[in-house]
């Protein structure tokens, strides 16, 4: 973002907070421009921190990764907090001997990250920096961390999480990451590819390509593998599993019909999947283990996009049995299937928080979808609308449920945006050129 | 060129332009001529031979377009059936793909099964003018493989779509 847009950001910031009850249905289709980050409503409650530039000390070259630059972008992304523009910064210190706490009153900050980079040995970097309670005077966190060039924004991500933690006492989500599909080219000839890449889009990696369709990519829970949609076999869906270790690959899922919709069970034991191979699309589980089927739906109409509950005893899907579809819950083992969604005429695409509160959905209204949200940890389910339309589609929570990743247009062209999951803050991920759609956030990763 | 051939080439250039000239949302394509017979094939025999999917009108007609979440078949298509349905009847040995598809809007894996529905519709109507099942797979691909990109209503006709592909003639 350069100064300028930075500023009108700000200054719309402002604006929007004043007229925000008036406005709020009008300011997220106002805001959509070329800004990185589209701030789409008033943002009080965020918590103001200053992550200062954290120059490198040593004696070699420089990591090309403004490391400070990504801890503040992954912390203002998340809507919790609002990170200090670095050109209000009339101060850098770079260790904790050199805060002056008045200057950090004085910017209205409640919280202070400081560091410096300096030389680990073999080519390598250390990263050490510290988190101040700016009203408290009080250091929270001194941590060191060590890496090479190439993994500076993986340190920068992990120093963000630890950040949003000490602060929020909730696990950070930054290093992770999505996985998503790509399309560019019509007609007879477009070109697929599946990727993944660090959950703020940076670092973009093939996992597939094909000439024919790849779709929903859905993490194990260690990570390290994707199941995915392919039409490659015999011009028909198929379900793979394949480890982006090794990139060894297997087809779980052939049969007759439509093969879709893979989900792994919160173990990773168990795969829910879509299939219509009795004639019309039917959630099924597969034990990973043995390929032995279970079949949990059995109706006229379309069942699919099964996603499991947190716990692994039920699978949320979408039906369109009552005539429209509907979001519907059914225990893991079979059974009788409840409905879930009752506001709106079309509810499709579950993503299912961490503690299974919150359900996001793609809803559809006429000609324009949204990102729905569903909370039912207050008793009655209160909706929110996280987008603003009108092809939204496809979302996917982060680990922490602090985020909700899309895929949404820009003109003709399918791309990524993240939202908080208040709402509050939306932004638009940078990736390569191309249709982008299906994003799925994945696990944690292990340190 | 026999005159009952340049007959209903002169109808189906007619027809063709009274379709062009009418702009009507929601409607197919132009590409879908209301075919006025339903076989015409061209040997003496009264069956149909391979040449005659190049040849023959109505069974080059080989793509059948939906309303908006809809899976079932316009009347207009019917000819088609029957004439696509014969063909599999004269030749035991074709097979046919038929290829469903979907309009970008909604759940992507909602669309797969539209355009799985779509195909069976396609399916249903050949078998019930006599065209064997066997003979027939369907395939969808739900709105992965759209033949225009544009999100507008002209542009969501040409893509609810079911493509019959002749896999062996």
């Amino acid at each position: 973002m350069t100064p300028i847009q930075r500023r009108l950001a700000i200054t719309m910031r402002a604006w929007f907070a004043a007229c925000l009850a008036l406005l709020l249905p009008f300011a997220a289709a106002a805001q959509q421009g070329g800004l990185e980050i589209d701030i789409v409503g008033g943002n009080a409650q965020a918590l103001p921190i200053a992550v200062v530039p954290m120059p490198y000390q040593g004696s070699g070259t420089p990591p090309d990764t403004d490391i400070a630059r990504v801890v503040r972008d992954d912390l203002s992304r998340s809507g919790q907090f609002r990170g200090l523009p670095e050109q209000d910064m009339i101060e850098r210190p770079t260790r904790g001997g050199e805060v002056n706490y008045a200057t950090w009153r004085t910017l209205r900050q409640d919280f202070l990250v400081v560091g410096r980079v300096v030389d680990a040995g073999g080519g390598a970097y250390r990263v050490e920096y510290e988190l101040f309670d700016v009203a408290k005077q009080e250091r929270l966190l001194g941590i060191a961390m060590t890496g090479r060039a190439n993994a500076m924004r993986d340190v920068a991500h992990q120093m963000a999480d630890a950040i949003y933690e000490k602060i929020l006492g909730v696990r950070g989500a930054f290093w992770t990451r999505i996985a998503y599909v790509t399309s560019t080219g019509t007609g007879e000839n477009i070109n697929y590819a599946l990727m993944v890449a660090d959950s703020d889009g940076h670092n973009p990696q093939v996992v597939v390509r094909s000439t024919e369709p790849l779709m929903s990519p859905d993490w194990s829970p260690d990570g390290r593998r994707l199941a995915y949609v392919s039409f490659e076999h015999n011009n028909n869906s198929a379900i793979y599993i394949q480890d982006l270790g090794t990139g060894a690959r297997e087809r779980v899922a052939s049969f007759r019909g439509i093969n879709s919709s893979p989900s792994f069970s919160p173990d990773g034991s168990r795969l829910a999947l879509t299939l219509s191979r009795s004639g019309s699309p039917e959630i099924y589980v597969m034990d990973l283990g043995s390929k032995a089927l279970t079949q949990l739906t059995s109706q006229i109409g379309i069942d699919t996009e099964p996603v499991w509950a947190a716990d692994g005893r039920s699978v949320y899907f979408t039906s369109d049995r009552g005539g429209r579809p509907q979001v519907y819950q059914v225990p893991a083992t079979g059974g009788s299937a409840t409905r879930v969604t009752f506001q709106g005429t079309y509810n499709a695409s579950p993503t299912v928080s961490f503690d299974g509160n919150r359900i996001a959905v793609a809803q559809g209204s006429g000609n324009v979808y949204r990102i729905a949200l569903l909370d039912r940890s207050l008793g009655t389910p209160r909706w929110s609308t996280l987008s603003p339309g009108s092809l939204d589609e496809s979302p996917s929570f982060a680990p922490n449920a602090s985020m909700v990743l899309y895929a949404g247009r820009e003109g003709t062209r399918g791309v990524l945006y993240a939202v908080s999951a208040d709402g509050r803050v939306r932004q638009r991920l940078v990736l390569a050129d191309g249709n982008v759609r299906e994003p799925a956030w994945g696990p944690y990763r292990a340190r | 060129m026999n005159t009952p051939t340049r007959v209903l080439l002169m109808a189906l250039l007619c027809t063709a332009a009274v379709a062009c000239s009418k702009k009507v949302k929601e409607e197919a394509p132009p590409a879908t001529p209301t075919t006025p017979t339903t076989t015409q094939p061209a040997t003496g025999t009264g069956m149909y031979g391979p040449e005659d999917l190049d040849t023959d009108a109505c069974l080059r007609q080989r793509t059948v377009y939906f309303d908006f979440d809809q899976d079932a078949l316009r009347p207009e298509f019917q000819a088609a059936m029957a004439c696509h349905a014969k063909y599999l009847r004269d030749r035991p040995s074709a097979r046919i793909t038929l290829e469903g598809h979907a309009d970008e809007r909604g759940s992507r894996d909602y669309n797969l099964g539209l355009g799985e529905r779509r195909g069976n519709a396609v399916s249903s109507a050949l078998q019930a003018n006599g065209g064997s099942a066997g003979q027939q797979t369907v395939t969808s691909y739900g709105e992965e493989r759209p033949t225009c990109t544009a999100s507008s209503e002209d542009c969501w006709a040409q893509n609810r779509r079911v493509e019959i592909t002749y896999t062996a003639r």
